[in-house]
């Protein structure tokens, strides 16, 4: 079973002769355990690719499936909980790690557990946990601003992580990194996707940053142009 | 975890500033609030402590305190006479404006009969009245020492007793004086005025005509005398015996006596309906217009920090967080906020209260009822930050 499975996937914003096709006729699919990029510049639709799989951006057209549930068929399936599936199947990652500025780091990792119904003591244990297996243990109750731009990405990792997601969405988690740093975290990234069996997905525009990744698919101007499996174009 | 107080802990200072600040206001709000119930004790303190059943003053007035009363002292012997009638003690009452220590001092000065009711409620310091002339109690706001000596009139008296915050209804504080003295300080005239009186009066005598010269020195004597009595009073207070009827004896005493007879529930209406009224509907006026600015501040406040937190807001979102989880962040700052600010201004007053001119009086139910009216204006003021908050998209987090 695919972590994720895109077919068709099309949004088109506005109407009439002002309809523009972010991205059109997406297909692929993403196993458990695979590290995979979507690699484009600025304005090629990527970022709303990435929207739609995770359930904030309703497809035009074509049909998601996460850990085998369809989520939309034609637009979003009728009934279906959003936040929910989000909560418990998808974990963010974002290009300025938007950690809660008034939390701490723990706090930080532990709202996303609590958040998900589990208990404060629960929540506090798998936080630790957490932070600590990506050497963060000495900053658990460091607030954000006290935090390198690598540490608060690590929590930032962390906090996606939490809830043991089937997917992981990742937007430019580079981007406010220097280079040492985003090759860092891609290399972790990488490790916890194995390790938890997650797909990750990736949206960024750097290359340099894509070394070592599974699959990469280039994205032009809202389509997917083409497709590289470890190096190697497909 | 709660986020508000999380938020309120990282950013304490901005909440603690701004928590003052509306404190302040709250304790202004708090403060009408209690100048109004001041007002109230203190038209009624005199009243309360008199304890009459009904005040006779002159008819078709509204005396003594709302309007002037005059009354012939003896006139006290024909209600005490009245059927139902226990007690009727006589009156005087005037204020006084004095020099003291350079700077112009008003008080209420109260004569009492020494053998009736209407004195000092209670003696805080010293003793009471018991000579008949030139000694005086004061009421503790006075800030006299006993035995320091006042000049009222044509003479000196010295305070003997300090009783304790007893004050007129416009906020004087009462001293009190046998109802001889009062009598004499109120209109016992200097001897060159008695004199000059008197040579008016035999030169008015003189131009009558029909009159032999000793009836004329008889009328003019006779006229002097009324001229110069210092006989009045402003009014008598009556305690009924156990059992009397007291509408039987108001109805008497208006009929047979042609004095206005008033219950001691109508005395406590005219003073507080009638006198107050009007500062009732300005100190209640001020209070609103605090309490909309207090909201406006509040809303601006909780908008502004909802505004600042969008990204926060929209992770939340993006995360997975409930409507609930978003909706207590902002609400609760607000009501935490309303309840700081109500403590703050409660703070305020307690440490400030004896220091304002007037008395203020906190009562439990006023404070209860403006906690409430704080924390419906607090929920209601977060309602432009709720309604932002839940409008924000989840998307708004992502992006740089």
């Amino acid at each position: 079973m695919y972590a994720i499975e895109v077919e068709r996937l099309t949004k088109i914003y506005g109407r009439g002769v002002t309809a523009v096709a972010a991205i059109s006729d997406a297909t692929f699919q993403i196993k458990p355990g695979e590290l995979v990029a979507i690699l484009g510049p600025s304005g090629s639709g990527k970022t709303t690719l990435l929207t739609a799989i995770g359930l904030i951006n309703e497809p035009t057209h074509g049909k998601v499936v996460i850990d085998g549930a369809t989520v939309a068929d034609e637009g979003w399936l009728p009934g279906l909980n959003l936040k929910r599936l989000r909560r418990e199947k998808i974990g963010f990652i974002f290009q300025a790690h938007n950690l809660i500025p008034f939390l701490t780091a723990l706090e930080n990792v532990m709202i996303a557990l609590e958040i998900n119904q589990l208990t404060r003591r629960e929540a506090k244990g798998r936080a630790i946990e957490l932070l600590t297996s990506l050497n963060l243990g000495h900053r658990l109750n460091n607030y954000p601003t006290a935090l390198s731009g690598g540490e608060a990405q690590r929590v930032s990792i962390a906090r996606a992580l939490a809830n043991k997601p089937k997917v992981i969405l990742a937007d430019e988690p580079t981007a406010a990194l220097d280079t040492e740093n985003g090759k860092n975290a891609m290399i972790l990234l990488k490790k916890l996707a194995v390790e938890n069996h997650s797909a990750i997905l990736v949206v960024t525009h750097d290359h340099r940053m894509v070394e070592g990744f599974d699959r990469i698919f280039e994205v032009r101007d809202g389509k997917i142009i083409s497709e590289k499996r470890n190096g190697v174009a497909k | 975890m709660n986020l508000a107080i999380r938020d309120i802990r990282y950013n304490k200072g901005r909440f603690i500033l701004t928590s003052i600040g509306l404190g302040l206001l709250i304790g202004v709000v708090m403060s009408m609030g209690g100048i109004y119930r001041g007002l109230i004790a203190d038209a009624l303190s005199i009243l309360n402590s008199t304890k009459a059943d009904i005040w006779v003053v002159q008819q078709d007035t509204n005396g003594p305190f709302a309007e002037s009363s005059r009354i012939p002292e003896d006139i006290r012997y024909r209600i005490a006479l009245v059927p139902g009638v226990a007690q009727a003690s006589p009156l005087s009452f005037q204020t006084i404006q004095i020099e003291r220590m350079g700077k112009s001092f008003r008080f209420f000065l109260i004569g009492f009969d020494l053998s009736e009711s209407g004195g000092p409620p209670a003696i805080i310091a010293g003793r009471n009245i018991r000579q008949k002339h030139y000694e005086i109690v004061v009421s503790k706001a006075m800030k006299m020492e006993i035995g320091e000596q006042i000049r009222l009139g044509l003479h000196n008296y010295t305070v003997v007793g300090i009783t304790g915050k007893m004050v007129s209804s416009s906020g004087d504080p009462a001293a009190y004086v046998t109802l001889a003295d009062a009598q004499d300080i109120q209109f016992k005239k200097e001897n060159n005025a008695i004199r000059n009186d008197r040579e008016r009066i035999g030169a008015k005598v003189a131009e009558l005509t029909g009159y032999s010269p000793a009836q004329s020195k008889l009328l003019k004597q006779n006229i002097a005398g009324i001229t110069e009595t210092t006989h009045t009073i402003n009014t008598v207070v009556v305690r009924l015996a156990p059992g009397a009827n007291l509408q039987a004896v108001q109805e008497r005493i208006r009929r047979w006596n042609h004095f206005r007879a008033i219950s001691d529930e109508e005395q406590a209406e005219i003073l507080v309906e009638g006198m107050i009224e009007k500062a009732r509907m300005q100190l209640g006026l001020f209070r609103i217009i605090l309490l909309v600015i207090s909201a406006v501040i509040i809303s601006l406040i909780i908008y502004t920090s909802t505004i600042d937190k969008i990204r926060v807001i929209a992770t939340l979102k993006l995360i997975g967080a409930q409507n609930r989880v978003i909706v207590s962040l902002i609400l609760q700052q607000s009501l935490l906020m309303g309840i700081i600010a109500f403590v703050i201004g409660y703070a305020l007053i307690l440490l400030t209260y004896e220091k304002f001119p007037r008395r203020i009086v906190l009562e439990s139910f006023d404070l209860q009822a403006l906690f409430a009216i704080v924390m419906v204006i607090c929920s209601i003021a977060s309602f432009a930050g709720i309604r932002k908050a839940l409008r924000v998209e989840p998307a708004e987090a992502l992006g740089g």
